[in-house]
């Protein structure tokens, strides 16, 4: 296990979570793949956290938890936007009966 | 050893389990392959000693998250047609891939300035030990013994910094959320209801 294979790992989900946002019609499924995305990017900065010298490591241990400190924010955002995301669609769906993103065309009635 | 049969078997299942999350038909089936992709990451968090953010990814991804969805499927999803494809597949393949090729190359030809085998110690040590203490027994099985040292390794936690360097953060990701719970009210109660 190395910083390299680990950011492989992750560059390959961030880039099929790309490809499912982009390539799917399914708004659910578009948020699927938009988390995908997000979990590559923790995986990132853990990884970043774990095997590289932060330059104030000397003065200042908790630059030490830079990373995790990050992935922390950045979960909470996500669960924010999917609770939101997942409203809209709900919406969405009451009031068209789809959520096919090739047939949403209009933002207002 | 042990980490590495670890970590491939875990990029195995985390890669594939994406991967089906893109491809499979079944929306429901995604959304159970998704919670396979959150518990792979949590997995992950393990191995690289951040075993805080391992805990909080179980509770908020696959305990909550993977419910979220669960219920939009059901609650919404068109059965015969389910995870189709638009029109744009060629595009959609080619871009990432490329994305892919770059982030490979540049990760791959980079001088990464990594921590020395003398620090490896401590860093595992603060970043396991992230929330709660660390016992004398483990000052001694890692041969710390300044008084002075074990006191900065013992006061450098996640919650020092989140409301200490990372405060301001710290304040507008609470007042997000009370944004995100308020506009979820409104949304979900629609507009004719008052």
């Amino acid at each position: 296990m190395s910083l390299e294979s680990l950011l492989s790992v992750a560059a390959i989900l961030f880039c099929i979570g790309l490809y499912g946002a982009l390539s799917r019609t399914n708004v659910i499924a578009v948020f699927m793949s938009i988390e995908i995305m997000f979990n590559a990017v923790n995986l990132t900065f853990v990884a970043f956290g774990r095997y590289i010298t932060p330059q104030a490591f000397d003065v200042h241990l908790g630059s030490l938890l830079t990373g995790q400190v990050f992935v922390i924010f950045v979960i909470t955002v996500a669960a924010a936007e999917i609770a939101l995301g997942l409203g809209i669609v709900l919406a969405l769906y009451r009031s068209t009966n789809s959520i096919d993103l090739s047939q949403i065309v209009r933002l207002r009635n | 050893m042990i980490h590495d049969i670890a970590f491939w078997s875990l990029s195995v299942v985390t890669v594939v389990s994406a991967i089906g999350v893109v491809v499979v038909k079944d929306l429901f089936r995604s959304a159970l392959l998704l919670a396979v992709v959150f518990v792979g990451i949590a997995g992950f968090f393990f191995l690289l000693s951040a075993e805080f953010l391992a805990v909080v990814q179980v509770l908020i991804y696959v305990g909550a998250i993977s419910i979220l969805f669960i219920f939009a499927v059901m609650l919404t999803t068109d059965i015969q047609r389910g995870n189709t494809a638009n029109k744009l597949q060629i595009a959609a393949m080619v871009i990432p891939m490329l994305l892919l090729i770059v982030v490979l190359i540049g990760v791959f030809n980079s001088q990464w300035v990594e921590f020395g085998a003398d620090k490896q110690d401590t860093v595992n040590l603060v970043q396991s030990r992230a929330v709660g203490g660390i016992s004398d027994a483990e000052f001694a099985a890692e041969s710390i013994n300044d008084e002075f040292v074990r006191q900065a390794l013992q006061d450098t936690d996640i919650a020092d910094l989140l409301v200490g360097e990372y405060v301001l953060a710290f304040e507008g990701v609470s007042v997000l959320l009370l944004a995100a719970l308020i506009g979820s009210l409104a949304l979900a109660r629609g507009r004719g209801s008052r």
